[in-house]
């Protein structure tokens, strides 16, 4: 599989094949999560990572830190591979590489006052002297816009926003380089939404951070990031800028995925244009053969039963694996 | 077309309207006691349904949707202190009939599906099982009537095979199918009203566009009125006529569709509207509503929304009734009609939203 990005200068991450599996409970099959996926992470940028439930894309993003031993391939931070580091220089490392998750509830000790939740990562590896550790955790409070008197109160008296405010928090105490972001809204009401969506784009500009954004909710993802990968069952399908990947998608899969978001528009101004997939995501157990998406694609063909479609750069930086997706009168209006 | 200064009408006149409605909510409050004493979670509810109207009622988590919905089927927790007000359905009043009218009502004329389809399905009954219970409680249909009506109920539902699937554990079906189940056995009994609260939060996309359509169909072929309760403005787009806001266990705005979306009334339907992802520049920064909704044992006197609106004065402390805005609205804000509040249509030409419309 050739490579996902041209090797524009000085990747942060750089993932080559990687393949994830899990075996089932009764230990007779593997569930490929992730299978065969190349891509880069350049450095200061918002990738975003879109897919449905069953895709893959939680267990990338948790590969992506080393929370999940990859099963094949190379991930790369900043040209090194980590698992080959001694043991403490890879605990070192991983504090420049976090991640944040969906509920913030799920992630702060309830016994523990919020101040002690973020100074813990920095009891942990040792940073300076307590006088130090202390103001740095209240620096890193005062950033993502918490009051210092939260300091002394207990997860259950925060609102989500203000939780997952202190979960943000927590992870800037050590500097870290890159932050894995996986679904960090989707529990958040719309009102509160905003709100934390523009602190994650203010903290980018002024510390220089790079995110992998991972959701299923194609708004967010296409306002915040500069480029987007579509994954469907363990696989890249497409990845492109954002504007061309939301303004003109290459895929089939793609295409219906941004037909079927409900957008909150009047009648005159929606389109009617729908492509309404059958059926659901199939099994990764037994993943169709060639093209993974082809017992749901409208345009399906014996070819895509046949061959597995090449990562083709169809546009500059607009990535593709389908076999038709630059035949001429390929639409996205369904007939 | 000429209308009457809003003013002048009364609140009774605009009632009028709802000669033919299937569902009155008039003055709808629930209270329920807790160790802190009795907290009032909804009050003053108004609001109408036509027969197969389809009604979003959208709002934040807290705001009192859900809890106004089970309301109408009394499904309330054993902690209810009092329901105030009254639930009109066809000169039966749902809030104070009987136990018994209840029973003949529910799961008939009213049906409900939730989130979560695996929570509401039992495991250890086959789907057609769950289905045609509801027809054999409230008819007296054999047995083999009911399986042939179930077959057909869940072929009208989406559902391949349904001779074999009729047979199935929901454990044997997937999200989605689990979904149309849940449909199927609502609608078995032909109800004039079906309240779906929730009912593709837990689906992906693709699959919530299948079940939206679903219900939008089943309503129109089948005349069935819609109760969907959502916090997405997006699926009350795409599936309903009216929408109905709530904020703080009240109604605050009450219009159709289109006319809410262009030009929200009420500062919060704005706010939310603002706030969407959609409707903003890409990468820019995306209006929020400061502040948080207030809790439910501290609400404020007067509006509940002042303290986090923009256009908040002196005045707005003052108890807020639901005002008739002409043309079937109503909005709880006294200062409607000096507030030009921008809606969906005010999106960047940069939003991500704007690839994707057709222009009008």
């Amino acid at each position: 599989m050739p490579l996902a990005s041209d090797g524009k200068a000085d990747p942060i991450v750089s993932v080559r094949n990687l393949e994830v599996g899990f075996q089932t409970m009764d230990r007779r099959a593997t569930v490929k999560a992730v299978d065969g996926v190349s891509f880069d992470v350049r450095r200061g940028e918002t990738f975003g990572i879109i897919g449905e439930s069953g895709s893959g894309k939680t267990t990338i993003g948790r590969a992506l830190v080393f929370l999940l031993k990859p099963t094949a391939g190379a991930i790369l931070h900043n040209g090194v591979d980590p698992q080959a580091l001694p043991r403490r220089q890879f605990q070192r490392h991983r504090r420049d590489y976090q991640i944040i998750f969906q509920d913030p509830n799920a992630a702060l000790n309830p016994r523990m006052t919020i101040i002690s939740s973020v100074l813990e990562p920095l009891e942990l590896a040792g940073a300076g002297t307590k006088a130090e550790r202390l103001s740095r955790a209240r620096e890193a409070m005062e950033r993502v816009g918490l009051p210092q008197e939260l300091g002394e109160r207990y997860p259950h008296q925060l609102s989500g926003g203000q939780k997952q405010r202190v979960i943000i928090a927590r992870a800037l105490t050590l500097r870290p380089k890159l932050i894995v972001c996986d679904e960090v809204v989707a529990a958040l009401d719309m009102s509160i939404r905003g709100d934390v969506l523009n602190l994650f784009a203010e903290l980018q500009r002024d510390l220089g951070l790079t995110y992998v954004f991972i959701t299923h909710d194609l708004s967010v993802v296409s306002h915040i990031s500069d480029r987007i990968a579509v994954m469907y069952l363990g696989r890249f399908v497409e990845l492109g800028p954002t504007e061309s990947v939301s303004g003109r998608p290459l895929h089939p899969y793609t295409q219906a995925l941004l037909s079927a978001e409900p957008l909150p528009l009047p009648s005159t101004m929606r389109s009617d244009r729908r492509i309404i997939l059958q059926g659901e995501i199939p099994s990764p157990i037994d993943p169709p053969s060639g093209c993974r998406f082809r017992t749901r694609c409208q345009y399906a063909q014996s070819l895509c039963a046949e061959q597995t479609p090449a990562w083709r750069e169809l546009e500059p930086d607009h990535w593709v694996a389908c076999h038709f997706a630059d035949r001429p009168n390929f639409s996205p209006s369904p007939q | 077309m000429e209308t009457a200064d809003p003013a002048e009408r009364i609140p009774e006149a605009v009632a009028a309207g709802s000669q033919q409605a299937l569902m009155s909510v008039r003055g709808l409050g629930i209270r329920f006691k807790t160790a802190q004493g009795v907290w009032q979670a909804t009050r003053k509810i108004n609001f109408d349904i036509a027969p197969g109207e389809r009604v979003g009622i959208v709002g934040e988590s807290g705001c009192g949707k859900t809890i106004t919905g089970l309301s109408i089927l009394r499904l309330l927790p054993n902690n209810l202190s009092r329901l105030d007000g009254s639930i009109m359905f066809d000169d039966i009043d749902l809030a104070s009939c009987s136990t018994r009218t209840m029973r003949a009502i529910r799961g008939r004329r009213i049906a409900m599906i939730f989130q979560e389809p695996m929570s509401a399905l039992d495991p250890v009954f086959t789907v057609g099982h769950q289905i045609a219970e509801t027809l054999r409680i409230h008819t007296d249909v054999s047995k083999e009537a009911a399986r042939a009506q179930t077959i057909d109920m869940l072929r009208r539902v989406g559902i391949a095979s349904p001779e074999r699937r009729i047979d199935e554990y929901p454990h044997q079906l997937s999200g989605g199918m689990r979904q149309r189940v849940m449909i199927a056995a609502a609608l078995i009994c032909g109800p004039q009203l079906l309240i779906a609260d929730e009912p593709t939060t837990a689906l992906d996309v693709t699959v919530q566009a299948q079940i939206l359509d679903l219900l939008r169909n089943l309503s129109e072929t089948s005349k069935t009125a819609l109760m969907l309760i959502t916090h997405d403005l997006g699926v009350v787009a795409e599936t309903c006529t009216r929408m109905i806001t709530m904020y703080a266990g009240e109604v605050i705005e009450d219009a159709a569709v289109d006319a809410a979306l262009v030009r929200p009334l009420h500062p919060y339907t704005s706010g939310l509207l603002r706030s969407l992802p959609h409707l903003s520049p890409r990468l820019g920064k995306l209006p929020s509503i400061p502040g948080r909704v207030p809790s439910i044992a501290e609400m404020p006197d007067g509006c509940r929304f002042k303290a986090r609106c923009p256009h908040a004065i002196a005045g707005c402390e003052a108890e807020q009734e639901l005002l008739d805005a002409g043309d079937g609205r109503k909005v709880r804000c006294w200062r409607f009609r000096e507030l030009e509040l921008p809606g969906a249509l005010q999106h960047a030409a940069s939003a991500p939203i704007a690839g994707r419309v057709i222009r009008q």
